[in-house]
């Protein structure tokens, strides 16, 4: 067994008097894909959103990449450049054109050659299928056009592991399969992943692991044939049969 | 067996209607046509109440006639639309167009027709309209203040530049382009305090010293405006910055410093900086009248600066924040590619209100002595030589200040245009 990427111990978090997280313990290991199910308000997002530290966490430790997330702003700079993030609304940048929006990051983080940057930006345009809008503004693409580039966006800084939270929830039907097949094309290249969804059919096809949470607590952690085939816990078992 | 009925239009006899109605509208605004230019009252036999009231009856009954829904004529139909929806609009629709009238020959006349415009004197003045030959003659004055006249050479010299370098924009090539904004920023102002420094004020390469005190008029107006303007927006912008920060010293600093500012007037903070605030520095210490208001100004419009600014960010959604943090920038590269971009073109109209203000409120620098536009007509209007034409001065100085804040928000309004993108 190698060493885990992300090492979660002990992680607890409060939103005020509000205890989101409870006693977390969580490690992926390099090249696995996790995805994380659960009903609204279990602490998913928040979990892989304390993972690049975009939430704080209060108590415990969470270590990416041999490097623990505390106050120290060079470090958590750091690590949010090795770790990719997708998000369920997009968020693309809406003044920057869609390979501007790819390069920016890679030219000014990374300080990267422009001229680089650039041939990277579509190259991973091209993998998600809109090099062909890339001198287009965020407002003029359909929601499934977005979600990729926001991926490709993700991808230009060549992350060592990539977080999705719920990608495809801010979706039209007909578009979230566009998206899926982003992504079960950067589970086949090997990428680290942990992803937030409700879509099972993904998790069955390229999940290692599936992590079934609530009330803030992982109460199912299992691989995949043996989360939906055997489901031990009955809370599971519910969730399962509705989801199904 | 269609029969007229004259209360209720309708869409059978439509051009019946149409002309009728026309044709009484037409009536009551050619009756107070001819009373207003031409001092004719076609009514007078009637008793006064009924003469004056009768062009408007006479008017909303014709509106009344052509109020035809979807009469199929374009322009019947767009004036029913916008102007004639009901009697109500019909009736103010009417009153405007006659106040329109009934102002236009007085205005005109005071204007045009009786005013004079020959002659340097007061006593050139013989009509009962306005008198131009003040402005003519005092126009040196209203420009460029008390400034020596064989120097104002100087002042256009440097005015003319100044407008030459700001349009280096534009013809700038794609290689220059990413300088522009450090240029706009802080070369520009360096070069426009370096010529007004060398020559306006002068003092050196031969020129002639003129102190500040004697500067005035329209350039005075421009000078003050441009530094402020210049100054306040990035001031501003930090302050804004600076009270969402994280660091409690940075936030309560620009907490306090903003809400210092917005709670005093400026016609105090001219006064300390020029009173006050020189007892604070040391003797052998100077810092130029025109320079302490220029910076009390700056300062001043800041803090409004920095809430207008403010609300643009608060207005961005908060992805746009985790976004950017989870590409990897910091603060200052997440703020300058991402945030404020965003935020500024958002907050552009606010801008351009506040910097509105700013032009219109440099006049108030006459309280410690400096004359700009208005104060110049103050001092020219208390002349003994020229008693009495306070309003033509006023006039003049409202037509100046109107056209260059007119043009500042038509050009605040392209900019709106050149960056607005869907979201």
């Amino acid at each position: 067994m190698s060493d885990p990427i992300i090492k979660i111990e002990n992680m607890n978090k409060w939103f005020g008097d509000f205890q989101v997280l409870k006693d977390i313990n969580l490690s992926v290991e390099k090249n696995k894909k996790i995805v994380v199910c659960g009903p609204s308000g279990s602490g998913k997002s928040t979990l892989i959103r304390c993972v690049n530290r975009l939430e704080e966490h209060q108590k415990g430790s969470i270590i990416v990449d041999g490097t623990e997330l505390n106050e120290n702003t060079k470090n958590i700079e750091q690590v949010r450049a090795e770790v990719g993030m997708v998000f369920q609304q997009f968020n693309l940048f809406p003044h920057l054109s869609i390979l501007d929006n790819c390069t920016l990051a890679p030219i000014w983080v990374k300080k990267m050659p422009k001229k680089d940057a650039e041939e990277l930006a579509m190259n991973q345009l091209k993998q998600v299928q809109i090099d062909d809008q890339s001198n287009k503004f965020p407002g003029q693409l359909s929601g499934g056009q977005q979600q990729r580039c926001a991926i490709a966006r993700a991808l230009c800084m060549q992350p060592k592991i990539m977080l999705f939270d719920e990608p495809t929830s801010a979706l039209d039907p007909e578009m979230i399969k566009e998206v899926l097949d982003a992504m079960v094309n950067l589970a086949k290249q090997g990428m680290t992943m942990i992803v937030v969804t409700h879509e099972m059919g993904f998790a069955k096809e390229v999940a290692d692991e599936v992590i079934f949470m609530d009330e803030g607590m992982i109460v199912e952690k299992a691989s995949t044939k043996e989360f939906f085939a055997n489901p031990k816990n009955d809370r599971t078992k519910l969730f399962l049969s509705q989801i199904l | 067996m269609n029969k007229l009925n004259f209360l209720k239009p309708d869409k059978n006899n439509l051009y019946v209607y149409v002309y009728t109605g026309s044709a009484l509208l037409f009536i009551s605004i050619f009756d107070v046509f001819l009373s207003s230019f031409f001092n004719i009252n076609v009514t007078s036999y009637f008793p006064g109440p009924v003469s004056l009231l009768l062009p408007l009856i006479i008017g909303l009954f014709g509106l009344h006639l052509i109020r035809i829904e979807f009469s199929g004529l374009k322009y019947l139909d767009l004036l029913n639309k916008n102007i004639n929806t009901s009697n109500f609009n019909g009736a103010l629709t009417l009153l405007i167009i006659f106040a329109i009238i009934m102002a236009t020959p007085p205005s005109l006349s005071w204007f045009i027709f009786d005013a004079n415009i020959a002659g340097d004197t007061k006593e050139a003045c013989t009509g009962s309209g306005a008198c131009w030959t003040y402005i003519k003659v005092w126009l040196r004055r209203f420009m460029y203040g008390m400034y020596p006249n064989e120097l104002q050479w100087r002042i256009n010299v440097s005015f003319i530049l100044l407008i030459a370098l700001a349009f280096v924009g534009y013809f700038a090539g794609q290689k220059l382009k990413k300088f522009l904004t450090l240029y706009y920023v802080i070369i520009y102002p360096i070069i426009a305090y370096i010529l007004i420094y060398y020559l306006i004020s002068g003092g050196s390469f031969g020129l002639e010293w003129v102190e500040t005190g004697a500067w005035g008029g329209l350039s005075l107006t421009f000078i003050v405006s441009f530094f402020c303007l210049i100054f306040c927006f990035p001031i501003g912008m930090l302050l804004a910055l600076g009270r969402r920060s994280n660091l409690p010293t940075i936030k309560y600093f620009s907490v306090g410093f903003i809400e210092f500012w917005r709670g005093v007037p400026l016609i105090t903070v001219l006064f300390m900086s020029s009173v006050m605030f020189p007892m604070f520095l040391p003797e052998d210490f100077f810092m130029d009248k025109l320079v302490r208001v220029i910076i009390a100004i700056s300062l001043f419009e800041a803090a409004y600066v920095a809430e207008v600014i403010r609300g643009g960010l608060q207005a961005l959604p908060r992805g746009q924040y985790d976004a950017a943090k989870s590409l990897g920038m910091g603060y200052w590269k997440m703020h300058i590619f991402v945030i404020l971009p965003q935020a500024l073109k958002l907050v552009i109209p606010g801008i351009a209100n506040t910097f509105l203000a700013l032009v219109k409120d440099t006049p108030l620098i006459f309280v410690v002595g400096l004359m700009e536009i208005a104060g110049m007509l103050g001092l020219a209007k208390t002349n003994p030589k020229w008693l009495g034409f306070a309003m033509e001065g006023y006039v003049f100085a409202a037509i100046i200040f109107w056209i260059i804040c007119y043009a500042m928000s038509k050009y605040s309004y392209n900019l709106e245009l050149k960056y607005k993108t869907e979201r």
